[in-house]
C-alpha cells in the first residue's frame, strides 16, 4: 500500500508538472472566459431580439370613448405591472366594431398586429392566431375592466423582512442548483480531458515501463490525482479572481443565500465533491479511455462519455425538490450522481454527518473502479506485439 | 556507485533470480507460451534466443509481473509477486519509449523515482552517468531533441540508474548501429562484472554467443533448449573437412559409408570413436593428406539443430529485415 501510494506520487507529481508548466495550461486557466464572454453576448443579443419580437401590438376597434378609456386603463396598470407586462395597444381609426370582416384587418393595419380588440368593454372580442388569443385574453380582460371600473390600481407598501420560511426554502433550492451546475461544468471539463490521459504513455511506449516499476493501480492513481492537482489549481485561481472581480465591481460580495450547512462548510463541500465527482467519473473515463490506443479512438469515445454525465447531472438535478424520496436517496446512493445529489442536500440539509458517509461510500466506490480499470488494462492492453492492438475498442473493452 | 560484486549475499536470499515452473500464457485462445520452465542462476548473463513472435516479450512480461500467466507459476528474485521485487530490477523493453518533453538527465531520474530512488539523487547520477557515456553535452536537453541512438542510451541509461540486482533487457540491440551496439555489449558486461545478473532476448545469435554463459532457445512459445552455450554446441559433434591426395585405400573404412568425395575434398561429422582413430586410419592408409580441419559446431548450427530449420530460417529473416531498417 505505502509503495503503491510513493508510486502514484512520482507519477502524479511527473504529470502535474508536466501539465502545469506547459503552455496548455494557460488556455485552460482562460478556458472559463470564453463561455462567460459567449454567455453574456449571447444573452444580450438574445434579450433584445426577444425584446423585439415579444413586443405585441393589439389593434382596438372600439367606440371612440371605449377606445381612451382602455388606453387610459393601459397607462394606469403599467405603472403596478410594468410597461413589458401588458401589450400595446394601437387605436383603428374608421373600424366598425362589429364589423364581421374585422380579422383582415390584422394585416393592412399600419404594424403587424398580434390580435384585434373589437365588440366593446363589456363583451370584447380578441382576434388573432390561437397561440396569441390565449395568451393575451386574460390581460385584455383585466385590461376591460380596469377601464370600465375607471379605477386606479391600489399602491401596495413593503414591509421587507429577512427570510420567511418559503423563500429560505426557495434560496436553498436555488442555492443547490447552483452547487450542481457548478459541479457539472468543471467536471465535465475535466473528466473528459482524463479519456486520453494514457494516450502518451501508450504512443510514446512509456506504459511497460511503468507496469514493470510500479503497480498498475498506481499509474492510474497518480494520474488522476495529477488531474485533480490541476483542477484544483485552476478552480482556486478562478475563484480567487472571481472573488476579486465581485468585490471590485460590485463592491463587496453579492448578499447570496445560505445554504442550511453555512456557506464555509458548504464551500469545503463543494471542493470535496467536486474531487469525488472527478474522481468518480475521472477513473471510469480513465479506465475507458486507457483501452484506447489512438486519439481518434478518444475522441470517438468523448461524446457517449459527455451524453453520460449529462444523465447523471439530469437524475441528480431532477431530485433537487424531492428530498427523502425514494429517487432522491437512489441519486445519493448511485456513486456517480451521489457528489450532485449530496451537495443539493447540503444546501437544504443541516445534517452534517451524512456527508461522511457519502465522501467514504464514493471513495470505495472510486477504487473499485481503478481496480477493475486496472484488470481490464492488464488483460486487454498488456500484450506482446499487434496482439494488444488488431482488435476493435469494444472487444477491447469486453476482452 | 557501490559495487555490487562486494555486497553480502544474506543466507537466506535465493539463488536463483529467475525461476518459472510451466508457465503458459493465451492470447484470444491462442497459445504465445507453452510450459516454459526456466531457471536463471543469479550472477550470469543469460540470452534467452528466439525469433520474432516466438514469445520471448510474453515470457519476459509474465517473469516481470507485467502480465500473469494462465498457468503456472514464476519467482522473480524469489518472490512470486514480481513488482515488489521492482526496486531491484531494471527493465528495458523492446519498444522504446520516453516522455518527448523530459530533459534527458531528468528522464533518467524520472525512470530510477519508479523503482525508489530519490529523484535528486537521480538527476545528480542521471548527469554523472551520461557524462561518462560521452552525452554530457545533451543532459539539458529534452528528449525530443536527442537522436534515436542518444535517446536508446538514456533510456537504458535509466534502466540502471538505480543499481539494480538484475537486468531484463528485451531486445536490446535491435535498432542499434554497429558502434553502439559494441558500446551495449560492453555496458553488459560492466555490469555483469559488478555481479548484476543480466537477462537479454535477442534475435542475432551472434550477441547470445559473445555476451552469454548460459541460454534458452525459444521458438513456438516453448524452449526445446536451456543451459551453458558450450552445452548447445555439444548437442552436434565436430565438422571434418578433409582433402586427399587419394580417393581410395584403407583408409576409406575411417569415412562414413556415405561421405561422398566433392573432388578431392571430404566433408562429414567426427566419428564417435574420435580424432585420434581416425587420424591413425588416414595415415597408416596413405590417404595423402593434403589438408585438415575439425571444426567445433558453433551456436548457429546448434540452433538449427535444436530449434529446426524453419525456426532459424525465420530468425534469419527477422534479422536481415531488422539490418535494413538500421
Amino acid at each position: 500500500m505505502i509503495e503503491t501510494i510513493r508510486a502514484s506520487f512520482v507519477i502524479a507529481r511527473r504529470d502535474f508538472a508536466a501539465i502545469i508548466f506547459s503552455k496548455s495550461f494557460f488556455f485552460f486557466l482562460l478556458g472559463p472566459l470564453f463561455p462567460l464572454i459567449i454567455g453574456i453576448a449571447a444573452g444580450g443579443l438574445g434579450q433584445q431580439v426577444r425584446q423585439d419580437i415579444d413586443r405585441p401590438v393589439i389593434g382596438v376597434a372600439l367606440e371612440e370613448g371605449e377606445a381612451t378609456k382602455l388606453a387610459s386603463a393601459r397607462t394606469a396598470l403599467a405603472k403596478s405591472l410594468g410597461n413589458g407586462g401588458l401589450p400595446e395597444l394601437l387605436v383603428l381609426e374608421n373600424v366598425d366594431p362589429s364589423d364581421p370582416k374585422i380579422r383582415e384587418k390584422l394585416d393592412t393595419a399600419s404594424k403587424p398586429l398580434t390580435a384585434i380588440i373589437s365588440g366593446s368593454l363589456e363583451a370584447p372580442l380578441l382576434t388573432g392566431s390561437e397561440g396569441d388569443v390565449k395568451r393575451w385574453s386574460g390581460r385584455v380582460a383585466l385590461l376591460s375592466e380596469t377601464a370600465l371600473s375607471g379605477s386606479n390600481p391600489i399602491e401596495v407598501k413593503n414591509d421587507f423582512v429577512a427570510a420567511t420560511g418559503s423563500s429560505k426554502k426557495r434560496t436553498q433550492i436555488a442555492t443547490a442548483q447552483g452547487g450542481q451546475i457548478i459541479l457539472i461544468l468543471l467536471t465535465m471539463i475535466l473528466a473528459g480531458m482524463v479519456l486520453s490521459n494514457l494516450v502518451e504513455e501508450k504512443t510514446n511506449k512509456i506504459i511497460e515501463i511503468l507496469a514493470a516499476a510500479i503497480p498498475m493501480d498506481a499509474i492510474f492513481l497518480g494520474k488522476l490525482f495529477a488531474m485533480l492537482g490541476m483542477a484544483l489549481v485552476g478552480i482556486t485561481v478562478w475563484s480567487t479572481l472571481g472573488f476579486i472581480g465581485a468585490s471590485v465591481i460590485l463592491s463587496g460580495m453579492p448578499n447570496l443565500p445560505a445554504p442550511a450547512v453555512g456557506w464555509p462548510l458548504f464551500c469545503v463541500l463543494m471542493v470535496l465533491y467536486f474531487s469525488m465527482a472527478y474522481l468518480l467519473l475521472g477513473s471510469l473515463f480513465l479506465g475507458i479511455g486507457a483501452m484506447a490506443t489512438t486519439v481518434r479512438e478518444v475522441q470517438t469515445l468523448s461524446m457517449p462519455v459527455t451524453m453520460g454525465q449529462l444523465l447523471v447531472f439530469f437524475l441528480a438535478a431532477f431530485t433537487v425538490t424531492k428530498l427523502g424520496e425514494p429517487v432522491e436517496w437512489f441519486a445519493v446512493v448511485f456513486p456517480f450522481s451521489s457528489p450532485f445529489a449530496m451537495i443539493a442536500r447540503a444546501a437544504q440539509m443541516e445534517n452534517i454527518w451524512q456527508h461522511g458517509v457519502a465522501l467514504i461510500w464514493q471513495a470505495m466506490f472510486t477504487l473499485i473502479i481503478i481496480r477493475f480499470s486496472v484488470m481490464l488494462f492488464r488483460r486487454n492492453v498488456m500484450k506482446s506485439g499487434n496482439s494488444g492492438r488488431k482488435k476493435s475498442l469494444l472487444a477491447r473493452i469486453r476482452g | 556507485m557501490t559495487s555490487h560484486a562486494q555486497v553480502n549475499t544474506p543466507a537466506n536470499a535465493p539463488l536463483n533470480a529467475i525461476e518459472a515452473h510451466h508457465i503458459v500464457k493465451r492470447f484470444d485462445g491462442e497459445t504465445a507460451v507453452d510450459g516454459i520452465d526456466l531457471t536463471i542462476k543469479k550472477g550470469s548473463i543469460f540470452g534467452i534466443l528466439g525469433p520474432n513472435g516466438a514469445g520471448k516479450t510474453t515470457t519476459l512480461r509474465m517473469l516481470l509481473g507485467i502480465i500473469d500467466p494462465d498457468e503456472g507459476e514464476r519467482f522473480l528474485l524469489g518472490s512470486p509477486d514480481p513488482i515488489t521485487k521492482a526496486h531491484q530490477v531494471g527493465y528495458l523493453p523492446e519498444e522504446r519509449g520516453l516522455y518527448q518533453s523530459m530533459k534527458a538527465y531528468d528522464a533518467i531520474a524520472f525512470m530510477g523515482a519508479l523503482r525508489g530512488l530519490p529523484l535528486a539523487e537521480g538527476r545528480k547520477r542521471g548527469r554523472q552517468m551520461m557524462e561518462e557515456h560521452g552525452l554530457g553535452d545533451a543532459a539539458n536537453k529534452q528528449i525530443r531533441q536527442l537522436s534515436k541512438g542518444m535517446a536508446q542510451t538514456v533510456q537504458l541509461l535509466g534502466t540502471i540508474v538505480h543499481e539494480p540486482d538484475l537486468i531484463i533487457l528485451d531486445e536490446p540491440f535491435s535498432g542499434l548501429d554497429a558502434l553502439n551496439q559494441g558500446k551495449l555489449e560492453r555496458l553488459i558486461r560492466g555490469q555483469a562484472d559488478k555481479g548484476v545478473t543480466v537477462i537479454f532476448s535477442t534475435h542475432v545469435i551472434a550477441h547470445a554467443e559473445r555476451l552469454c554463459e548460459e541460454i534458452a532457445i525459444v521458438a513456438n512459445g516453448k524452449i526445446p533448449f536451456t543451459g551453458k552455450v558450450s552445452t548447445a554446441r555439444d548437442r552436434l559433434r565436430p565438422q571434418v573437412h578433409l582433402e586427399t591426395r587419394n580417393l581410395d585405400g584403407s583408409w576409406r573404412s575411417a569415412i562414413p559409408d556415405d561421405c561422398e568425395p566433392l573432388g578431392h575434398n571430404w566433408h562429414f561429422t567426427l566419428p564417435e570413436s574420435g580424432v585420434e582413430p581416425l587420424l591413425r586410419a588416414l595415415i597408416e592408409g596413405d590417404a595423402g593428406i593434403q589438408s585438415l580441419s575439425i571444426e567445433r559446431p558453433g551456436l548457429h548450427d546448434a540452433f538449427v539443430h535444436i530449434a529446426g530449420e524453419a525456426v532459424a530460417k525465420k530468425m534469419e529473416e527477422d534479422n536481415a529485415l531488422e539490418g535494413e531498417a538500421v
